[in-house]
Protein backbone atom coordinates (compact mmCIF):
# COMPACT_ATOMS: atom_id res chain seq x y z
CA UNK A 1 0.00 0.00 0.00
CA UNK A 2 1.49 3.48 -1.11
CA UNK A 3 0.33 6.31 1.52
CA UNK A 4 -1.31 8.19 -1.69
CA UNK A 5 -4.38 5.47 -0.69
CA UNK A 6 -6.91 7.01 1.13
CA UNK A 7 -10.03 5.35 2.71
CA UNK A 8 -13.48 6.52 0.16
CA UNK A 9 -15.16 8.20 2.56
CA UNK A 10 -11.84 10.09 2.73
CA UNK A 11 -13.95 13.34 1.85
CA UNK A 12 -16.19 13.02 4.49
CA UNK A 13 -13.78 12.10 7.64
CA UNK A 14 -10.89 14.09 9.54
CA UNK A 15 -8.48 10.81 8.58
CA UNK A 16 -5.71 12.38 10.92
CA UNK A 17 -7.63 11.80 13.72
CA UNK A 18 -7.49 8.36 13.65
CA UNK A 19 -6.99 6.10 15.38
CA UNK A 20 -10.16 7.08 17.01
CA UNK A 21 -10.84 7.36 20.73
CA UNK A 22 -13.21 4.20 20.60
CA UNK A 23 -12.59 0.71 22.12
CA UNK A 24 -11.81 -2.09 20.40
CA UNK A 25 -15.01 -3.26 18.82
CA UNK A 26 -17.27 -0.42 19.53
CA UNK A 27 -20.25 0.36 17.46
CA UNK A 28 -19.54 4.03 17.30
CA UNK A 29 -17.72 3.54 13.79
CA UNK A 30 -20.30 2.11 12.20
CA UNK A 31 -22.56 4.91 13.32
CA UNK A 32 -20.46 7.56 11.95
CA UNK A 33 -19.42 5.92 8.83
CA UNK A 34 -23.49 4.80 8.12
CA UNK A 35 -23.85 8.67 8.67
CA UNK A 36 -21.44 9.41 6.41
CA UNK A 37 -22.85 7.33 3.71
CA UNK A 38 -26.24 9.01 4.24
CA UNK A 39 -24.33 12.62 4.14
CA UNK A 40 -22.81 10.74 0.65
CA UNK A 41 -26.56 10.08 -0.27
CA UNK A 42 -28.32 12.31 0.82
CA UNK A 43 -27.65 15.17 -2.41
CA UNK A 44 -27.65 17.78 0.34
CA UNK A 45 -23.52 19.63 -0.10
CA UNK A 46 -21.44 18.38 2.64
CA UNK A 47 -21.36 22.19 4.17
CA UNK A 48 -25.22 22.02 4.05
CA UNK A 49 -24.95 19.51 6.53
CA UNK A 50 -24.33 20.50 10.58
CA UNK A 51 -23.56 17.66 13.26
CA UNK A 52 -23.87 18.14 16.62
CA UNK A 53 -23.30 16.10 19.50
CA UNK A 54 -23.95 16.39 23.39
CA UNK A 55 -21.28 14.68 26.08
CA UNK A 56 -20.10 11.08 26.05
CA UNK A 57 -18.58 8.28 23.73
CA UNK A 58 -20.85 8.83 21.10
CA UNK A 59 -20.72 12.31 21.28
CA UNK A 60 -17.11 12.27 20.35
CA UNK A 61 -18.32 11.41 17.03
CA UNK A 62 -18.73 14.95 14.88
CA UNK A 63 -14.64 15.43 16.02
CA UNK A 64 -14.20 12.93 13.21
CA UNK A 65 -16.45 14.47 10.61
CA UNK A 66 -14.99 16.86 7.81
CA UNK A 67 -17.57 19.80 8.20
CA UNK A 68 -19.35 22.07 10.41
CA UNK A 69 -19.31 19.82 13.65
CA UNK A 70 -20.35 20.93 17.63
CA UNK A 71 -19.47 18.73 20.60
CA UNK A 72 -21.64 20.57 23.12
CA UNK A 73 -22.30 20.53 26.97
CA UNK A 74 -23.94 17.10 28.00
CA UNK A 75 -27.82 17.24 27.14
CA UNK A 76 -28.04 20.31 25.47
CA UNK A 77 -27.09 19.29 22.06
CA UNK A 78 -30.89 19.59 21.27
CA UNK A 79 -30.76 23.57 22.03
CA UNK A 80 -27.63 23.71 20.26
CA UNK A 81 -29.16 22.27 17.12
CA UNK A 82 -32.57 24.09 17.40
CA UNK A 83 -31.10 27.17 17.18
CA UNK A 84 -28.74 26.50 14.56
CA UNK A 85 -31.77 25.44 12.82
CA UNK A 86 -34.08 28.33 13.34
CA UNK A 87 -30.84 30.94 12.88
CA UNK A 88 -30.46 29.10 9.25
CA UNK A 89 -33.39 26.81 8.20
CA UNK A 90 -31.66 25.75 5.41
CA UNK A 91 -28.97 23.67 6.46
CA UNK A 92 -29.93 19.80 7.57
CA UNK A 93 -28.84 19.44 11.00
CA UNK A 94 -28.55 16.52 13.20
CA UNK A 95 -27.82 15.75 16.19
CA UNK A 96 -25.65 12.41 17.06
CA UNK A 97 -25.23 11.45 20.85
CA UNK A 98 -25.57 8.53 23.41
CA UNK A 99 -28.57 7.75 25.24
CA UNK A 100 -27.45 9.10 28.56
CA UNK A 101 -26.98 12.29 27.22
CA UNK A 102 -30.45 12.51 25.32
CA UNK A 103 -32.94 10.68 27.46
CA UNK A 104 -30.98 10.90 30.49
CA UNK A 105 -29.82 14.48 31.38
CA UNK A 106 -31.05 15.76 28.30
CA UNK A 107 -34.56 14.22 28.40
CA UNK A 108 -36.50 17.03 28.58
CA UNK A 109 -35.04 18.57 25.46
CA UNK A 110 -35.77 15.66 23.55
CA UNK A 111 -39.66 15.36 24.67
CA UNK A 112 -40.42 19.21 23.96
CA UNK A 113 -38.74 18.99 20.33
CA UNK A 114 -40.26 16.23 19.44
CA UNK A 115 -43.33 17.94 20.57
CA UNK A 116 -42.99 21.07 18.39
CA UNK A 117 -41.88 18.54 15.20
CA UNK A 118 -39.08 20.54 15.55
CA UNK A 119 -37.38 20.25 11.71
CA UNK A 120 -34.12 17.89 13.26
CA UNK A 121 -32.74 14.52 12.82
CA UNK A 122 -31.85 13.09 16.30
CA UNK A 123 -29.91 9.98 16.04
CA UNK A 124 -29.62 8.58 19.31
CA UNK A 125 -26.59 5.71 20.00
CA UNK A 126 -28.01 3.33 22.33
CA UNK A 127 -25.01 1.31 24.04
CA UNK A 128 -27.55 1.04 27.39
CA UNK A 129 -25.39 2.74 30.05
CA UNK A 130 -22.88 5.55 30.51
CA UNK A 131 -20.42 4.49 28.29
CA UNK A 132 -17.65 7.17 28.68
CA UNK A 133 -17.78 7.13 32.62
CA UNK A 134 -17.52 3.39 33.29
CA UNK A 135 -20.54 1.82 32.07
CA UNK A 136 -23.48 3.09 34.82
CA UNK A 137 -27.26 2.38 34.42
CA UNK A 138 -29.62 5.20 33.45
CA UNK A 139 -33.36 5.30 31.49
CA UNK A 140 -32.49 3.09 29.07
CA UNK A 141 -30.44 0.24 30.88
CA UNK A 142 -32.75 -3.29 30.24
CA UNK A 143 -34.20 -4.72 33.09
CA UNK A 144 -32.62 -6.94 35.34
CA UNK A 145 -29.28 -6.34 32.68
CA UNK A 146 -25.98 -5.77 35.07
CA UNK A 147 -23.98 -2.84 34.84
CA UNK A 148 -21.64 -0.72 37.08
CA UNK A 149 -24.13 0.80 39.31
CA UNK A 150 -26.37 -2.72 39.33
CA UNK A 151 -24.37 -5.60 39.85
CA UNK A 152 -27.04 -7.21 41.30
CA UNK A 153 -29.48 -6.20 37.90
CA UNK A 154 -31.35 -3.43 37.01
CA UNK A 155 -34.67 -2.99 38.75
CA UNK A 156 -36.03 -0.19 36.66
CA UNK A 157 -38.24 -0.37 33.43
CA UNK A 158 -36.28 1.13 30.53
CA UNK A 159 -37.71 4.12 28.18
CA UNK A 160 -39.03 2.44 25.21
CA UNK A 161 -37.29 4.96 22.85
CA UNK A 162 -39.85 4.78 19.31
CA UNK A 163 -42.64 4.49 21.37
CA UNK A 164 -41.60 8.20 23.12
CA UNK A 165 -40.96 9.56 20.13
CA UNK A 166 -43.80 8.79 17.91
CA UNK A 167 -45.98 9.69 21.18
CA UNK A 168 -44.65 12.73 21.56
CA UNK A 169 -45.52 13.55 18.02
CA UNK A 170 -42.36 12.76 15.45
CA UNK A 171 -42.29 12.65 12.24
CA UNK A 172 -40.06 9.48 11.41
CA UNK A 173 -39.15 6.47 14.26
CA UNK A 174 -37.12 4.02 13.06
CA UNK A 175 -35.06 1.43 15.44
CA UNK A 176 -31.68 -0.11 13.74
CA UNK A 177 -28.63 -1.74 15.27
CA UNK A 178 -25.09 -1.54 14.11
CA UNK A 179 -25.31 -5.05 13.14
CA UNK A 180 -27.38 -3.78 9.71
CA UNK A 181 -25.30 -0.69 8.19
CA UNK A 182 -27.21 -0.61 4.94
CA UNK A 183 -30.17 -0.72 6.11
CA UNK A 184 -29.28 2.27 9.20
CA UNK A 185 -27.66 4.24 5.98
CA UNK A 186 -31.06 3.73 4.03
CA UNK A 187 -33.06 5.14 7.14
CA UNK A 188 -30.72 8.40 7.87
CA UNK A 189 -31.15 9.00 4.36
CA UNK A 190 -35.15 8.66 4.49
CA UNK A 191 -34.90 11.01 7.18
CA UNK A 192 -32.56 13.78 5.96
CA UNK A 193 -35.68 13.91 4.03
CA UNK A 194 -38.43 14.43 6.42
CA UNK A 195 -39.39 17.34 7.45
CA UNK A 196 -39.92 17.80 11.18
CA UNK A 197 -38.26 15.50 13.99
CA UNK A 198 -36.63 12.54 12.62
CA UNK A 199 -35.81 9.79 15.61
CA UNK A 200 -33.54 7.04 14.91
CA UNK A 201 -32.57 4.72 17.54
CA UNK A 202 -29.41 2.56 17.02
CA UNK A 203 -28.19 -0.30 19.33
CA UNK A 204 -24.50 -0.24 19.24
CA UNK A 205 -22.08 -2.94 21.36
CA UNK A 206 -19.99 -1.58 24.38
CA UNK A 207 -17.21 -4.51 24.87
CA UNK A 208 -15.85 -2.85 27.89
CA UNK A 209 -19.01 -2.31 29.68
CA UNK A 210 -22.73 -3.58 28.79
CA UNK A 211 -21.10 -6.89 26.97
CA UNK A 212 -19.13 -7.20 29.53
CA UNK A 213 -21.40 -7.33 32.72
CA UNK A 214 -23.98 -8.81 30.86
CA UNK A 215 -21.93 -12.12 30.04
CA UNK A 216 -20.84 -11.24 26.10
CA UNK A 217 -17.01 -11.92 26.08
CA UNK A 218 -16.57 -9.06 23.41
CA UNK A 219 -18.19 -6.84 20.71
CA UNK A 220 -18.39 -9.69 18.20
CA UNK A 221 -20.69 -12.00 20.77
CA UNK A 222 -22.66 -8.75 21.45
CA UNK A 223 -23.25 -7.93 17.26
CA UNK A 224 -23.96 -11.61 16.99
CA UNK A 225 -26.40 -11.48 19.89
CA UNK A 226 -27.98 -8.63 17.66
CA UNK A 227 -28.23 -10.38 14.31
CA UNK A 228 -29.88 -13.43 15.48
CA UNK A 229 -32.12 -11.83 18.11
CA UNK A 230 -33.47 -9.23 16.24
CA UNK A 231 -36.17 -8.84 13.70
CA UNK A 232 -37.48 -6.31 11.22
CA UNK A 233 -41.65 -5.34 11.45
CA UNK A 234 -42.11 -1.98 10.14
CA UNK A 235 -45.53 -2.41 11.15
CA UNK A 236 -44.80 -3.31 14.32
CA UNK A 237 -47.11 -2.02 17.34
CA UNK A 238 -45.01 0.05 18.90
CA UNK A 239 -45.78 0.04 22.69
CA UNK A 240 -44.76 -3.53 22.27
CA UNK A 241 -41.45 -2.67 21.28
CA UNK A 242 -39.34 -2.20 24.38
CA UNK A 243 -36.26 -3.57 24.57
CA UNK A 244 -36.09 -6.73 27.19
CA UNK A 245 -33.20 -9.07 25.56
CA UNK A 246 -32.58 -11.18 29.10
CA UNK A 247 -35.94 -12.17 28.88
CA UNK A 248 -36.28 -13.83 25.85
CA UNK A 249 -37.80 -11.21 23.72
CA UNK A 250 -37.08 -10.44 20.27
CA UNK A 251 -35.32 -6.77 19.38
CA UNK A 252 -37.39 -5.23 17.05
CA UNK A 253 -36.45 -3.38 14.57
CA UNK A 254 -37.85 -1.24 11.04
CA UNK A 255 -39.06 2.19 9.78
CA UNK A 256 -41.81 2.40 11.98
CA UNK A 257 -43.03 5.68 11.28
CA UNK A 258 -43.32 8.21 8.50
CA UNK A 259 -45.72 10.84 8.65
CA UNK A 260 -47.14 14.41 7.69
CA UNK A 261 -47.48 17.02 10.76
CA UNK A 262 -46.84 20.42 10.40
CA UNK A 263 -43.03 21.18 11.43
CA UNK A 264 -42.30 23.64 13.71
CA UNK A 265 -40.15 25.84 10.63
CA UNK A 266 -42.31 25.69 8.29
CA UNK A 267 -45.51 26.96 11.00
CA UNK A 268 -42.76 29.72 11.93
CA UNK A 269 -42.16 30.38 8.31
CA UNK A 270 -45.51 30.94 8.21
CA UNK A 271 -46.14 33.05 10.95
CA UNK A 272 -43.82 35.68 9.84
CA UNK A 273 -44.90 36.32 5.96
CA UNK A 274 -47.88 36.82 7.75
CA UNK A 275 -47.32 38.96 9.96
CA UNK A 276 -45.23 41.51 7.77
CA UNK A 277 -48.01 41.46 5.93
CA UNK A 278 -49.67 43.17 8.13
CA UNK A 279 -52.59 40.20 9.20
CA UNK A 280 -52.93 38.55 12.59
CA UNK B 1 -24.12 -16.73 25.70
CA UNK B 2 -24.79 -17.16 21.86
CA UNK B 3 -21.92 -19.53 20.84
CA UNK B 4 -24.43 -21.68 19.46
CA UNK B 5 -25.49 -18.97 16.69
CA UNK B 6 -21.84 -19.81 14.37
CA UNK B 7 -22.18 -17.91 10.92
CA UNK B 8 -22.84 -20.37 7.89
CA UNK B 9 -20.76 -19.20 5.52
CA UNK B 10 -21.52 -22.67 3.47
CA UNK B 11 -24.33 -20.93 1.13
CA UNK B 12 -24.39 -24.69 -0.59
CA UNK B 13 -26.27 -25.65 2.09
CA UNK B 14 -29.18 -22.96 1.58
CA UNK B 15 -29.17 -22.33 -1.96
CA UNK B 16 -28.51 -24.69 -4.88
CA UNK B 17 -26.36 -23.88 -7.39
CA UNK B 18 -27.66 -22.45 -10.81
CA UNK B 19 -26.88 -24.82 -13.95
CA UNK B 20 -24.64 -21.72 -15.16
CA UNK B 21 -23.12 -20.45 -12.71
CA UNK B 22 -19.35 -20.62 -14.15
CA UNK B 23 -20.75 -18.69 -17.29
CA UNK B 24 -21.07 -15.60 -14.81
CA UNK B 25 -17.92 -13.88 -14.10
CA UNK B 26 -16.80 -12.90 -10.47
CA UNK B 27 -16.29 -9.63 -9.18
CA UNK B 28 -12.58 -9.44 -7.57
CA UNK B 29 -11.76 -7.30 -5.10
CA UNK B 30 -8.53 -5.99 -3.65
CA UNK B 31 -8.15 -4.85 -0.21
CA UNK B 32 -6.24 -2.06 1.58
CA UNK B 33 -5.48 -2.17 4.95
CA UNK B 34 -4.24 0.51 7.45
CA UNK B 35 -2.87 -1.83 9.79
CA UNK B 36 -2.12 0.79 12.62
CA UNK B 37 -5.73 1.67 12.77
CA UNK B 38 -6.80 -1.45 13.13
CA UNK B 39 -7.96 -2.80 16.83
CA UNK B 40 -8.45 -5.92 16.43
CA UNK B 41 -11.91 -6.43 16.59
CA UNK B 42 -12.39 -9.34 14.14
CA UNK B 43 -15.64 -8.28 12.42
CA UNK B 44 -14.03 -8.65 9.49
CA UNK B 45 -12.68 -11.70 9.57
CA UNK B 46 -15.88 -13.24 11.21
CA UNK B 47 -18.32 -11.42 8.50
CA UNK B 48 -15.78 -11.79 5.71
CA UNK B 49 -18.27 -14.47 3.39
CA UNK B 50 -15.11 -15.90 2.03
CA UNK B 51 -13.21 -15.79 4.73
CA UNK B 52 -10.56 -14.22 2.96
CA UNK B 53 -8.96 -12.03 6.41
CA UNK B 54 -7.57 -13.53 9.33
CA UNK B 55 -5.68 -11.59 12.26
CA UNK B 56 -1.72 -11.07 11.48
CA UNK B 57 1.09 -12.38 13.64
CA UNK B 58 2.85 -8.95 13.60
CA UNK B 59 1.88 -6.38 15.98
CA UNK B 60 1.36 -2.15 15.31
CA UNK B 61 2.40 0.60 17.59
CA UNK B 62 -0.89 0.12 20.10
CA UNK B 63 -0.12 -3.31 20.28
CA UNK B 64 -2.59 -4.63 18.30
CA UNK B 65 -2.22 -7.72 15.78
CA UNK B 66 -3.75 -6.11 12.11
CA UNK B 67 -5.34 -8.15 10.03
CA UNK B 68 -4.25 -9.08 6.94
CA UNK B 69 -5.64 -11.33 3.45
CA UNK B 70 -4.95 -15.53 3.98
CA UNK B 71 -2.10 -17.17 2.04
CA UNK B 72 -3.96 -18.73 -0.45
CA UNK B 73 -7.05 -16.41 -0.60
CA UNK B 74 -5.10 -13.48 -2.47
CA UNK B 75 -7.76 -14.19 -5.43
CA UNK B 76 -10.80 -14.94 -2.83
CA UNK B 77 -12.21 -11.70 -2.48
CA UNK B 78 -15.36 -10.93 -4.43
CA UNK B 79 -15.89 -6.86 -3.57
CA UNK B 80 -18.84 -7.58 -1.52
CA UNK B 81 -17.42 -4.37 0.80
CA UNK B 82 -18.50 -5.94 4.39
CA UNK B 83 -15.03 -5.53 5.95
CA UNK B 84 -15.60 -1.85 4.69
CA UNK B 85 -18.51 -1.40 5.98
CA UNK B 86 -18.53 -3.76 9.20
CA UNK B 87 -14.78 -1.91 10.22
CA UNK B 88 -15.23 0.31 13.28
CA UNK B 89 -11.89 1.57 12.58
CA UNK B 90 -11.87 2.87 8.67
CA UNK B 91 -8.68 0.27 8.48
CA UNK B 92 -9.89 -1.43 5.65
CA UNK B 93 -11.52 -0.97 2.49
CA UNK B 94 -11.90 -3.14 -0.94
CA UNK B 95 -11.13 -1.36 -4.30
CA UNK B 96 -13.20 -3.46 -7.50
CA UNK B 97 -10.52 -4.81 -9.64
CA UNK B 98 -11.14 -4.87 -13.68
CA UNK B 99 -10.92 -7.85 -15.11
C1 LIG C 1 -23.02 18.14 33.50
C2 LIG C 1 -22.28 16.86 33.40
N1 LIG C 1 -22.65 15.82 34.19
C3 LIG C 1 -22.00 14.66 34.12
C4 LIG C 1 -20.97 14.49 33.24
C5 LIG C 1 -20.23 13.17 33.19
N2 LIG C 1 -20.54 12.40 32.00
C6 LIG C 1 -19.74 12.41 30.93
S1 LIG C 1 -20.25 11.39 29.70
C7 LIG C 1 -21.59 10.92 30.63
C8 LIG C 1 -22.58 9.89 30.14
C9 LIG C 1 -22.63 9.67 28.70
O1 LIG C 1 -23.48 8.60 28.43
P1 LIG C 1 -24.10 8.41 27.01
O2 LIG C 1 -24.73 9.66 26.56
O3 LIG C 1 -24.95 7.19 27.02
O4 LIG C 1 -22.83 8.23 26.06
P2 LIG C 1 -21.91 6.96 25.77
O5 LIG C 1 -20.59 7.27 26.43
O6 LIG C 1 -22.57 5.76 26.36
O7 LIG C 1 -21.83 6.91 24.29
C10 LIG C 1 -21.61 11.56 31.86
C11 LIG C 1 -22.63 11.33 32.91
C12 LIG C 1 -20.61 15.59 32.43
N3 LIG C 1 -19.62 15.48 31.51
N4 LIG C 1 -21.28 16.75 32.53
S1 LIG D 1 -16.78 2.71 26.55
FE1 LIG D 1 -18.30 1.74 25.23
S2 LIG D 1 -19.22 3.40 24.04
FE2 LIG D 1 -17.30 4.17 24.94
S3 LIG D 1 -15.72 3.84 23.35
FE3 LIG D 1 -15.68 2.05 24.70
S4 LIG D 1 -17.07 0.60 23.72
FE4 LIG D 1 -17.51 2.59 22.83
S1 LIG E 1 -12.99 -4.75 11.37
FE1 LIG E 1 -11.40 -3.16 11.20
S2 LIG E 1 -10.59 -2.88 13.28
FE2 LIG E 1 -11.79 -4.78 13.27
S3 LIG E 1 -10.25 -6.40 12.88
FE3 LIG E 1 -11.08 -5.81 10.88
S4 LIG E 1 -9.71 -4.19 10.09
FE4 LIG E 1 -9.29 -4.44 12.30
MG1 LIG F 1 -24.63 5.31 26.29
Amino acid sequence: MTSLEFHPKHQYVREERFPHVWCPGCGLGILLQSYIGAVEKSGIPQDNHVLVSGIGCTARIPGYVNMDTYHTTHGRAIPFATGIKLANPDLKVTVISGDGDLFNIGGNHFIHAARRNMDLLVICSNNFNYGMTGGQHGATTPPTSKSASTPYGNIEPAFNLPHLAYALGASYVARWTVMHPRQLVKSIKTAMEVKGFAFIEVLSPCPPNFAKFNGFADGFEEMEFYRSNSIVRNEAKLDDISIDPFHGKPVVLGDFVNRKRASYVTLERELIKKSMEGSR
Amino acid sequence: MIKESKINHDQGNIWRTPVNYERFPKPKGKIHIFPERCKECNYCTNYCPNEVLERSTSVNVYGYHPVRVKKGKEDSCVACGMCQTICPDFAIFVTEVRQ
